[in-house]
């Protein structure tokens, strides 16, 4: 789960990590009353998942109430690479004598936490990566051994951070590792750290990623989940519990299993057809799921055709089969369904498809994966 | 032979009084698995159809001399069972449990490599392993997989995604071809066997004489494998990568499968298999008819 900003400055002040006073402003009116409390000049900042804001003009300077109302009123509803600006937020303006770089990933590939470093930061840190590599340090961290100030202040010395910030950076990092695995992210990265001409170092910009599979020791984050931005078939998939991406095709995707789901997705594109989602049903498919999904497909206004892939292991293939005609009987679908069952049991379920009285232009069936898509993909042309 | 798991591998359930464990378990059983005993704290001395449950790993372990284990339990318990199997002196843990908070896997991860390194963790969040007519650990249907001949030749399965493990299984079974073991290293950012381990067990274990491999988008671990191949790999392989048209910066199910910064692709995780020598399907069956076509060669 990704945060905003304003969030991810708000989850780093829990770590002790210095950030500007500031708050968050859904309208114009609200922004005011917000600079007014952060004290001029401020700086307004459209509130999206995407980067280039600045460029698009989605970051501006305040000096007086007239001007955040002008900027506030420009940014809030804004459209940036197809995100609208819904908040902005007003913090003080700080004073910037040198920017840095600094970010927590896991490495999948050495299994170990990753420190990312750079004494050029408040660019891209692809570009400074594909520019000058050496520019950036990297430092593994085993997990069970944690990040010491030490050397965290070695890494700085490495990074050719200036002597006068050396400490006030690492100490930052120590806070920010801290954030980092107590706060379960999966990213921590500030871009500008920055050092203040008065000589403090702190934190511009939070970009914050979190492991949603670490949300039962966190119920804080149950506000984060509040305003990330789905679309409405993402809503209600959520609601109904089903994994699910939306996508811009137009061949609905049913499917057992990520990799099946993934898979299906590829077959669709072979065969020269595209996906309007992702959808994982799970190891299970019976009658309550499978409902579940179609309604959600259903609701799609994209979808010409709806491909079910189902590979039975330990659900059988008639009770696969069951649970498809028990859901085609109780949602009303506007698209037609390919199905492709396979695996344990298929010959029994494909046999009480074909006897469920559903008529050919309602639901078909295919032996194969391939077979099955280029038929749906077919149906949506 | 087989890797990892035989007909002489003794298997306890954690988790057997739960739901998944004692679905799982007896099924397990069901198909000729050892599976001696379970373990579930504070139910020592009852028994799941005549399955002894003890209340620690230690306790079953001098009970039964069991020497793998087989761990279903929920997210939140998972991490302290797979260090509770390590320190009962258990050679392989395999851990099905989905939704694992990442930061735990990698210190779980470190805490074996450091303290345990006799102990071989397979998972978190993967399907389990199946030696075929041996021994069966996991959640995999074990009348899908084709039993190995004595003379070959059969195949070894390794493979990242689980529905996709089972197509592997079915498409050898449809061309009537054995497979040796099948192992599903699942879907998490740590696992904790890599496809570079699977790859190297099955150069050397001589009942298989080609590998399938079913890779998926995000992460490294299919280049990895793709260096390790063009070094130590002899066999002939065949593979099939997950994820072509995955847009980037979704995770696509499993929390590993995410294309991020352009990393991760499957067109990149194709080229660099291609260019060590494995075969590339485009789709499952494909990876499967490939397979076919090696294994004739062979025959």
């Amino acid at each position: 789960m990704d945060l905003f900003e304003y969030q991810g400055k708000q989850y780093f002040a829990k770590y002790n990590i210095p950030v500007s006073a500031g708050g968050v402003a859904h309208t114009v009116d609200e922004a005011v009353a917000e600079a007014e409390k952060a004290q001029y000049p401020v700086v307004v900042k459209a509130q999206v998942q995407v980067g280039g804001r600045g460029k698009a003009g989605g970051i501006k300077l305040a000096t007086n109430a007239d001007e955040v109302r002008l900027h506030a009123g420009n940014i809030l509803g804004m459209d940036i690479k197809g995100h609208v600006v819904k908040r902005v937020w007003i913090e003080h303006a700080s004073d910037i004598a040198e920017e840095y770089y600094a970010s927590f990933t896991l490495d999948r590939a050495a299994k170990q936490h990753l420190l990312m470093l750079s004494a050029q930061g408040g660019v891209e840190i692809e570009d400074v990566a594909a520019k000058d590599p050496t520019a950036i340090v990297k430092l593994h961290i085993n997990p069970i051994i944690g990040l010491s100030l030490a050397a965290a202040r070695q890494a700085s010395v490495d990074a050719k951070i200036p002597e006068k910030a050396l400490d006030g950076v690492a100490d930052m990092l120590v806070k920010l590792y801290e954030c980092f695995t107590k706060g379960d992210c999966d990213l921590a990265e500030i871009n500008p750290l920055i050092l203040k001409p008065t000589g403090e170092v702190h934190a511009l910009d939070a970009k914050v990623s979190l492991d949603s599979n670490a949300a039962f020791r966190h119920p804080e984050w149950e506000e984060y989940a509040a305003t990330e931005e789905l679309d409405a078939r993402e809503q209600l998939a959520r609601e109904k519990n089903l994994q699910y991406i939306g996508l811009d095709g137009t061949v609905g995707i049913i499917a057992n299993g990520a990799g099946l789901a993934m898979s299906t997705l590829d077959v669709v594109n072979q065969v020269g057809g595209s996906a309007a989602n992702f959808l994982d049903i799970g190891g299970g498919a019976n009658a309550e799921l499978m409902t579940a999904a179609l309604e959600v497909i259903n609701s799609d206004a994209k979808v010409k055709s709806i491909f079910i892939n189902i590979f039975g292991g330990i659900t059988r293939g008639e009770e696969v089969a069951k649970g498809i005609v028990e859901a085609v009987k109780r949602v009303t679908l506007r698209a037609p369904i390919v199905i492709r069952l396979d695996g344990t049991n298929a010959e029994e379920g494909r046999k009480i498809l074909a006897e469920a009285g559903i008529p050919d232009s309602q639901l078909t069936s295919r032996p194969t994966m391939l077979e099955a898509a280029r038929a749906a993909v077919a149906l949506a042309k | 032979m087989a890797i990892f798991v035989d007909q002489y591998t003794k298997v306890i359930v954690q988790g057997l009084t739960g739901g998944q464990g004692r679905f799982h378990g007896l099924r397990n059983k069901a198909y000729g698995t050892q599976v001696v005993g379970g373990v579930t704290p504070g139910k020592a001395g009852q028994d799941v159809e005549g399955i002894p449950v003890f209340d620690s790993v230690e306790d079953a372990v001098k009970a039964t001399g069991a020497n793998a284990s087989f761990i279903a339990v929920p997210p939140k318990a998972a991490p302290a069972a797979i260090l509770e199997a390590a320190r009962a002196g258990i050679g392989f843990v395999v851990c099905i449990t989905e939704g694992i908070p990442a930061q735990d896997e990698a210190r779980v991860y470190a805490t074996l490599q450091r303290d345990f390194p006799a102990t071989r963790l397979l998972g978190p969040n993967c399907p389990g392993i199946i030696s075929p007519g041996k021994c069966n650990i996991g959640i995999t249907a074990g009348e899908i997989a084709q039993l190995p001949t004595a003379t070959g030749p059969n195949v070894g399965i390794v493979s990242r995604s689980g529905t996709l493990t089972y197509q592997a299984l079915y498409e050898l079974k449809q061309q009537g071809i054995g497979v040796s073991t099948c192992v599903g290293i699942g879907g998490d950012p740590v696992p904790g066997t890599s496809f570079v381990d699977c790859l190297a067990e099955f150069q050397a274990d001589p009942e298989t004489h080609a590998i399938i491999m079913i890779g998926e988008i995000g992460g490294s671990a299919e280049e990895e494998a793709a260096e390790f191949i063009t070094n130590h790999v002899t066999k002939p392989m065949s593979a099939y990568i997950a994820g072509v048209t995955a847009p980037a910066g979704k995770k696509m199910g499993h929390a590993g499968a995410i294309v991020s910064g352009g990393k991760g692709t499957a067109q990149g995780k194709m080229d660099a298999l291609r260019m060590a020598g494995v075969k590339i399907g485009l789709n499952p069956t494909e990876a499967g008819s490939l397979m076919a076509e090696i294994v004739n060669n062979l025959r």
